[in-house]
């Protein structure tokens, strides 16, 4: 089941088109990653799904139904350009948002209480948003986008500003999040937490969709049949090849051969025959490459 | 709550709680009262000080002229040969008054001092050295009861002013106390316009910059936001405005208690009491329920009117240096009816008072001046219906504007490009 539909959104600003005809439809409880080179219109889609603006065709269905005005207090957004009030205090600020939102001011207080305490984050309640430094304010923002328990959650390049301790928190909660039930929509530039997090993605450029499914489907279809054989022993080229070989780097008595082959089966059995097999593996492209491939060819 | 009382509530009380309001708040009532007491606190300790003032009388009749008072002892002192040259002779004395020559003949006198003669000691012989001259006259012509008949043949004429109500009736009235009552409301409207105004502009632009305008859309539509806090800051504005009436009422109260009463006596029969009780009747005479009604609906119209277009010039900027070129043409027209206002007080019946009290813009502040004048019926409510019908459209204007504005960063901003972003339908 789908949560979110995305169906022929177009958007157009001053003769400009910055969404085409895109579609995407996210699966609950799963991370959806939304990629894309700068400008190519992901802001543009996270502002309609937002509300922020309208589309100039096309809908949205939340959980089956046409997006509308009530369903922002089911969605949670931060944005890559944090902002918070700078000379507001912590606690005030985060129950502040959160009645925005539409949570009480006990159910507020409630939440607050139990994810300062999970952060250990309590003696920040009173100190205001310019006394603390950018990762600090970082969390707060996390806190005060998941704290209306939202059903559908939007991160914005959610790791920029963090230190790897604290990144890898937040990719924890993340997950934990998913595990309640939430869908999560993760816009990134960042391609190995892409492969980490992702289930699915859509790799948007110039307001087009130009790839989109499962991640381990879209790196499998881009596999070039390239394979890595590491062996025991010094590799001599025999006369009859059924792989070529790319690379060839031996230390230590021990080999590794990158090859290229249609049926890897005949090429091991080949080096089988000479050599004590160590290791055996498929070269799966990264979604670095997947994705510096796509832009390339689509931009062509 | 709704989510535009929440915005309303939170941004209220984050600006009732900022130190600069209430500095400000608290100290322009005490500057207020202070620049009123202290001149008379002063004169009061001044007043402690007795002045020795040498009396060379020379010709020797004026020994009944000048008498002692609190602040001035006088010495007559018996010297024949006093000269200008050798006055320094006189350290005893911070004054001395040099009577040469029969004040009959020659009225004239001198006064040598090493600092600046006081003025009140320069009036006081003045006035009694006249007084004495003058009766020495009078007694001079033999005609008995001259003093009084002098005193019954001068006359000072009274004028009352009186403006026709509508329905005829006579209403006594000040031009004095109307046009101050007028310039007073005028310059409150002009300030809060002004400076609430700029402020609406200051915060719209500060939520730009910190990005957390992105967030709060998210929660709430950016017309919400925007009307929100326009709404909020005019609260604020009211605030200040009642807090200061307060504290002045108070701190006026509490001064002419502390200060004694003799210090004030003198500023009091100094006024002409015909003078008094005229502005009394003048005061009497201004319509204050009218006036502070029309100031209460003025200053909405005028502040909406004012701060939606200052918010969308804060939403159309990347930051605050840049706000300048778009806020002229804003507080030209500010500016403006502040002029149009302080010339309109010598004709507040003319054709720049009529036309600038019906012209939105300028509305607000001229017609204040012209209020305590009194206005027709029918002007008074045109005025306003064109001032409500140009604020919806302003307003309507500045969210369309707003609402594209907040989103838009590093796009240098044209007016053509204004105008295309009133035209956008989302």
């Amino acid at each position: 089941m789908d949560f979110l539909n995305v169906c022929e959104v177009s958007k157009q600003y001053d003769g400009h088109l910055a969404l085409d005809r895109v579609s995407l439809s996210i699966p609950a409880k799963s991370i959806y990653g939304l990629l894309g080179p700068n400008g190519a219109g992901k802001t543009t889609l996270i502002r309609i799904i937002n509300q922020i603006t309208a589309p100039d065709s096309g809908e949205i269905f939340l959980n089956g139904k046409l997006l509308s005005r009530k369903d922002i207090s089911r969605i949670g957004y931060l944005p890559e350009e944090r902002g918070l009030y700078k000379k507001m205090k912590v606690g005030e600020q985060a129950l502040y948002l959160a009645q925005l939102k539409g949570v009480s001011k006990a159910d507020a207080l409630l939440r607050l209480k139990y994810w300062f305490e999970k952060f250990e984050i309590q003696p920040w309640w009173n100190k205001k948003i310019e006394e603390l430094s950018k990762g600090m304010a970082q969390k707060i923002q996390f806190i005060t986008t998941v704290l209306h328990e939202p059903e559908l959650l939007i991160f914005d390049e959610p790791f920029s500003g963090f230190d790897p301790v604290n990144a890898n928190l937040l990719k924890q909660e993340i997950l934990a999040l998913r595990e309640k039930g939430a869908t999560i929509i993760f816009s990134t530039h960042n391609m190995e937490s892409v492969e980490e997090l992702c289930d699915e993605i859509s790799l948007i450029n110039q307001s087009k969709v130009v790839l989109q499914g499962n991640v381990a489907q879209v790196r499998s279809t881009f596999k070039k049949q390239i394979y890595t054989v590491v062996f025991e022993g010094i590799y001599s080229p025999s006369h009859v090849m059924c792989f070529d070989c790319l690379s060839c780097q031996v230390s230590n008595g021990i080999t590794t051969l990158r090859i290229r082959t249609e049926s890897p089966n005949d090429a091991l059995k080949e080096i089988l025959k000479d050599y004590k097999i160590i290791s055996f593996s498929e070269e799966v492209p990264s979604m670095n490459e997947i994705f510096i491939n796509a832009i390339k060819t689509s931009s062509k | 709550m709704s989510k535009i009382g929440l915005i309303i509530k939170s941004e209220y009380l984050r600006r009732v709680a900022k130190k600069s309001f209430i500095l400000l708040t608290f100290l322009v009532p005490f500057l207020f009262a202070a620049t009123l007491f202290i001149p008379l606190w002063l004169s009061d300790i001044e007043n402690g000080e007795v002045e020795n003032v040498a009396v060379v009388d020379q010709v020797g009749k004026y020994k009944d002229a000048l008498i002692d008072t609190s602040d001035f002892r006088f010495t007559f002192v018996e010297v024949q040969d006093v000269s200008v040259e050798n006055m320094s002779s006189f350290v005893a004395y911070d004054i001395v008054v040099l009577i040469e020559n029969d004040l009959l003949n020659v009225p004239a006198i001198t006064m040598l001092s090493e600092k600046q003669v006081p003025i009140d000691l320069k009036r006081y012989v003045e006035n009694s050295l006249e007084k004495y001259v003058e009766e020495e006259k009078i007694a001079s012509y033999n005609i008995p009861n001259l003093k009084t008949i002098i005193k019954e043949s001068q006359t000072k004429i009274a004028i009352t002013t009186i403006k026709l109500n509508e329905d005829g009736s006579p209403n006594v009235s000040s031009t004095e106390v109307a046009s101050g009552v007028g310039m007073l409301f005028m310059f409150l409207i002009y300030f809060f316009v002004f400076v609430y105004g700029t402020m609406v502009m200051n915060s719209v632009v500060q939520e730009k910059t910190n990005r957390i305008v992105e967030v709060i859309i998210c929660s709430v539509k950016p017309f919400e936001l925007m009307l929100g806090k326009i709404i909020s800051i005019a609260l604020v504005g009211l605030t200040q405005f009642l807090l200061w009436v307060f504290f002045i009422a108070v701190l006026i109260f509490a001064g002419s208690n502390f200060i004694e009463v003799s210090a004030i006596q003198p500023t009091l029969s100094s006024v002409d009491e015909n003078a008094m009780t005229q502005v009394l009747q003048g005061l009497m005479s201004v319509n204050f329920v009218e006036i502070i009604s029309f100031f209460v609906l003025y200053f909405i119209g005028g502040y909406l009117l004012y701060a939606s277009l200052f918010a969308s010039i804060g939403a159309a900027v990347d930051n605050e240096t840049d706000t300048q070129q778009f806020v002229l043409p804003i507080t030209i027209p500010i500016l403006f009816a502040m002029y149009a206002g302080i010339y309109s007080i010598e004709n507040p019946d003319g054709p720049l008072a009529f036309w600038c009290s019906l012209v939105p813009f300028t509305s607000p502040i001229v017609m204040m001046v012209r209020l305590p004048f009194g206005v027709a019926l029918w002007e008074k409510l045109l005025s306003l219906a064109i001032l409500v019908a140009t604020f919806l459209l302003t307003t309507w204007m500045a969210a369309k504007i707003y609402r594209t504005g907040i989103l838009m960063y590093g796009k240098k901003i044209t007016w053509r490009e204004l105008l295309k972003w009133i035209k956008y339908k989302n």
